[in-house]
């Protein structure tokens, strides 16, 4: 017999408060850990979203850089134009890397969804583009055969929609213009599934766009060069450098006030759930007083009372936070679902993302509350004068 | 000549109830040697308790004298009392106060945790064999009589070896069969052991079969006939 086992055995005398509060813990830990698992889940996403990019800087025509950044991770450039020289101007600068040309051009197609109409979003790109995505494969066909071929590459969402294979032929809607279909990307993950590629040259000329790009992704030997590359490029006017960094932060910034604002609901949560346990506790502590007392009569010292009530709170409150760890495993998917439905822009891939990390954390952080919420209590029981105890129990 | 174990001169416990002093135990002089056998007696009010709770070191004194095993406890700050009850002295009360969490062994076990002491099961069983409760050791309280209860009780004092034995009106709740066998285990562990015990008791039948018996009332020591019992 020893302190823990009178602890676990005195949980078990009133089953359904002890369930109640150790649900109620639970369930603030739960939406802790859901914030955590969502918040990791977001960045890594988002990073992989951005990595996936093949490259850290994009120079785009003037424009509002939230716009430009929205709808560079929609596929995009931001639609809004500049004059190829700018590309002539930059390529040969010794510090970048790779770099490639990007026109971005959209049709209205009446026939999409059914009949109810949608846009369909092209891309006029170069060699560069797949030097930038090593990791871009063919699932059918190959790259154009020449740099201004009335022929389309299709990523593989897009070649999945629109049924096609290599060898068919496809309608720009409004433009009158049939291309030949050369090749199917395989799916990566990214908004690239959902473009449809044709050669640069072709797109000025189909979009009428000549010596027009809407951006110019660059990858540098180091990105520690990225703000005297930017300075340099502050003088050329008409364009605006968006390094993936910042667009990472503006996007973080978008979410991080309701982050805010959620964070102070799951803090809510905990301290109603901490009043809740102190509650049940020294409700417990009083129905207990000549139990109390009759423990101190037979040698029991302070340390072993306030010990007692101690292990009582924390092990109602590591339960809590066991249980609440597993309420946010298997709530992620619908916790996932809903936010993909709620936010403006959300990464592809899992936005929910346990790690150990978390886990350990929360499970620290409901034992540390179950430290906080039996002190009162604790020091309440152990404060009893064993006579009083006894008298007042009987 | 036998060694003293309690020792009390004008011993005296006031409460203060609004602006009225309540004398609950009033000068008290007596003398507890080792391996008596005495009966305190009294009508309801009359201070055995009290008394009870100041020789087991659970309640301080307000005046006069009072040495347990030697030790002057009035000197002793009330925090510090618990080191002297510790393992020395055994309590057993009307209600019982088994914890009800616990099996009949556990609630004895844990009287050896609080105590410091080992917890041997071999030595344990003996013990509750010794009270009568070989067969029950591993029900809860919720699951026995009032006279098994209190053989629990009884084992859970006894386990830490104490020096002296302090029971409540012990048979308050039992029916006269129970209350004479809880007795007769008090009569057998004070001859064959020779522990010291103070019993509590309104009970003239059970009283008189101390070794001694102190009659109080108004908490004073009387003789037997101002008691108002006879």
């Amino acid at each position: 017999m020893n302190i823990v086992s009178v602890a676990l055995k005195n949980l078990t005398r009133k089953k359904v408060r002890t369930i109640l509060t150790i649900g109620g813990v639970a369930i603030a830990i739960a939406v802790l850990v859901s914030l955590w698992e969502f918040d990791t889940g977001y960045q890594r996403s988002l990073n992989a979203d951005i990595d996936k990019m093949g490259y850290q800087v994009l120079v785009t025509a003037k424009g509002c850089p939230y716009e430009a950044a929205t709808l560079m991770l929609q596929g995009g450039g931001g639609l809004r134009y500049m004059d190829e020289t700018v590309y002539q101007k930059i390529v040969s600068d010794p510090r970048i890397d790779k770099i490639t040309p990007q026109l971005v051009a959209t049709a209205y197609d009446p026939a999409r969804q059914a009949g109810r109409g949608g846009v369909s979003l092209y891309m006029g790109i170069d060699r560069s583009y797949l030097a930038l995505k090593p990791w871009t494969k063919y699932k059918l066909g190959k790259w154009f055969s020449s740099e201004d071929a009335n022929e389309v590459i299709m990523g593989y969402e897009a070649a999945e929609y629109e049924q096609r294979a290599p060898g068919d032929k496809i309608l720009i809607s409004g433009r009158n213009e049939v291309l030949t279909v050369v090749g199917i990307f395989e799916r990566n993950g990214t908004q690239d599934d959902g473009i449809i590629f044709m050669p640069l040259k072709t797109t000025q000329k189909i979009f009428e766009l000549p010596g027009k790009l809407t951006g110019i992704g660059i990858k540098l030997k180091d990105m520690r060069q990225l703000s005297k590359f930017e300075e340099d490029l502050y003088n050329v006017p008409g364009i605006q450098i968006i390094s993936l960094a910042q667009v990472k932060g503006t996007i973080l910034n978008l979410i991080s006030s309701a982050k805010a604002m959620t964070n102070s609901v799951a803090m809510i949560a905990i301290i109603i759930a901490l009043i809740g346990v102190v509650n049940t506790i020294l409700m417990s502590v009083f129905e207990r007083t000549s139990e109390i007392g009759v423990m101190k009569a037979i040698g029991a010292s302070r340390l072993d009372i306030f010990k007692i009530i101690w292990v009582e709170t924390t092990l109602i409150c590591v339960f809590g936070g066991l249980l609440g760890n597993v309420i946010a495993l298997l709530g992620g998917k619908a916790i996932e679902y809903v936010i993909k439905t709620v936010l403006p822009y959300a990464p592809k891939g899992h936005l929910i993302v346990i790690t150990p990390h978390i886990v350990l954390h929360s499970f620290f952080g409901a034992v540390i509350m179950g430290f906080i919420a039996g002190l009162y209590p604790a020091f309440r029981a152990s404060s009893m004068k064993p006579i009083e105890a006894i008298r007042k129990g009987e | 000549m036998k060694k003293t174990v309690i020792k009390a001169s004008g011993l005296t416990k006031v409460y203060i109830r609004g602006t009225e002093e309540v004398y609950a135990v009033n000068g008290i002089d007596l003398e507890i040697h080792d391996g008596d056998f005495i009966a305190l007696m009294g009508p309801s009010g009359s201070g055995k308790t009290t008394l009870l709770d100041l020789i087991g070191c659970l309640d301080s004194i307000s005046s006069g004298s009072l040495e347990v095993f030697g030790k002057d406890v009035s000197k002793i700050k009330e925090n510090r009392l618990v080191g002297l009850r510790r393992g020395h002295i055994g309590f057993i009360f009307q209600d019982f106060l088994l914890i009800p969490s616990l099996t009949a062994l556990e609630n004895v076990e844990l009287s050896l945790y609080f105590a410091r002491q080992p917890q041997d099961r071999k030595r344990l069983t003996r013990l509750f064999e010794k009270v009568g409760l070989g067969h029950r050791i591993d029900h809860l309280p919720k699951e026995m009589s009032g006279g098994e209860r209190q053989r629990v009780a009884i084992a859970r004092a006894l386990a830490v070896s104490p020096k002296f034995l302090i029971a409540d009106e012990p048979t308050g709740n039992l029916d006269t069969r129970s209350s004479q066998e809880i007795l007769d285990i008090f009569k057998k562990i004070n001859k064959d052991e020779g522990l010291t015990i103070i019993l509590a008791t309104h009970n003239p039948r059970l009283g008189s079969q101390a070794d001694r018996i102190v009659y109080l009332k108004d908490g004073k020591v009387v003789s037997k006939e101002e008691s108002s019992l006879y």
